[in-house]
């Protein structure tokens, strides 16, 4: 799938914590690429109260986490919900040059 | 390519500093450049020489000195956001200098890819 | 240390600056302010968005003198200014927009007539369009 024209959202807090997220999910567009980095990696857990914010949107938007930071949080035997990537910093300067530009929602 | 980054929060208070810095040695290791790195908003503190983290931690001051020499990477903090936080030439450390503004808008010009680390 | 350049001769991209956090609770929207009005002088073409809590930068009647802080919301002004200054001028190739998130107003039951600039109001669809246009997108 090319990601020329695609935008490469970032998303760094926790799901709990900040309304990041979800204004993500309002304003990427459909298409877009969604990383999850630093504590956002918790959005991406099968088994949450907000699991259903990104596995509603699988149809809309190609979604990855930021394996380091799952690994630092001691999440890496943690389900992760289904069709969520995981990348490490390699594939990260991958994305966001093959990708038009990236938005991080902070 | 050429990847620009501005960092918006200090060492170790958040992790957008570390995140950056992986970052900017991935691309590096990549074959990429990172040519500039601005450093705003609480970001200014990354650059204090006067930072001693315990010595079993990383030291971001340091790395992002060192990580600059290595690969010609200029590291800018802004003049206001360092004032404000009393960040001068003479506790700055190695690899940083002090801009302004300006420098930020010519990265995001010049650079193929910018990213912001923050909070 | 000496001065860095880059070659900047020509260039013309698509900058979009996102507000999302209120004023005064934490510094990023006046330093996010700054930032853009230093923009300016660089002639590029920028999507200038408040989204969020960040819509509550723009509102009307902001008195920070009471707390002793500094009331940055005329600034706003300023850029309505500059972005005026540009439409109107043919030799100045800059388009800015100002434009606030429909949906981020409503739910903080605000309207146009409550913010201190004018603005465009968008739709949540139209205002992912129009960032997914954009070509470096600077957050706070």
């Amino acid at each position: 799938m090319s990601t020329e024209n695609k935008m490469l959202h970032t998303v760094n807090k926790s799901p709990f914590e900040r309304n990041a997220l979800d204004s993500c999910l309002r304003l990427a567009k459909k298409g877009s690429s969604i990383l999850l980095i630093e504590d956002a990696v918790y959005a991406a857990l099968a088994n949450t109260a907000v699991a259903e914010k990104i596995s509603s949107r699988m149809d809309d938007f190609s979604f990855f986490v930021l394996g380091p930071d799952v690994e630092t949080r001691g999440l890496s035997e943690t389900p992760l919900i289904e069709g969520v990537s995981v990348v490490d910093y390699g594939d990260f300067v991958d994305m966001a040059a093959a990708h038009s530009a990236v938005n991080s929602w902070l | 390519m050429k990847f620009g980054l501005l960092v918006n929060e200090g060492p170790f208070t958040h992790q957008a500093s570390d995140s950056a810095y992986q970052f900017a040695k991935a691309a590096i290791e990549k074959g990429h450049s990172v040519p500039r790195v601005f450093f705003y908003f609480d970001g200014v503190n990354n650059s204090n020489a006067l930072s001693e983290p315990q010595s079993d931690d990383r030291n971001l001051v340091k790395l992002w000195g060192a990580l600059a020499t290595d690969h010609d990477i200029d590291l800018v903090v802004c003049v206001a956001a360092a004032l404000r936080r009393g960040i001068k030439d003479e506790i700055l450390a190695a690899g940083f200098r002090i801009s302004g503004l300006g420098q930020l808008i010519e990265l995001g010009m010049a650079m193929d890819r910018t990213l912001t680390f923050g909070d | 240390m000496a001065e860095v350049e880059f070659d900047t001769e020509g260039v013309k991209k698509r900058f979009a600056y996102i507000n999302r956090k209120a004023p005064y609770g934490s510094i990023y929207a006046l330093e996010i302010l700054e930032m853009i009005m230093i923009s300016a002088a660089f002639e590029q073409h920028a999507i200038i968005a408040f989204v969020d809590d960040g819509v509550y930068q723009l509102k009307k009647g902001q008195n920070a003198k009471v707390l002793g802080m500094k009331n940055f919301s005329p600034t706003y002004g300023i850029l309505q200014m500059e972005k005026e200054d540009a439409d109107e001028d043919e030799d100045i190739d800059m388009e800015w927009r100002i434009v606030v998130e429909e949906e981020s107003m409503t739910a903080r039951g605000l309207t146009a007539d409550d913010l201190v600039i004018d603005v465009e109001v968008l739709p949540s669809v139209e205002l992912a369009d129009l960032l997914d246009a954009q070509e470096v997108v600077l957050s706070a």
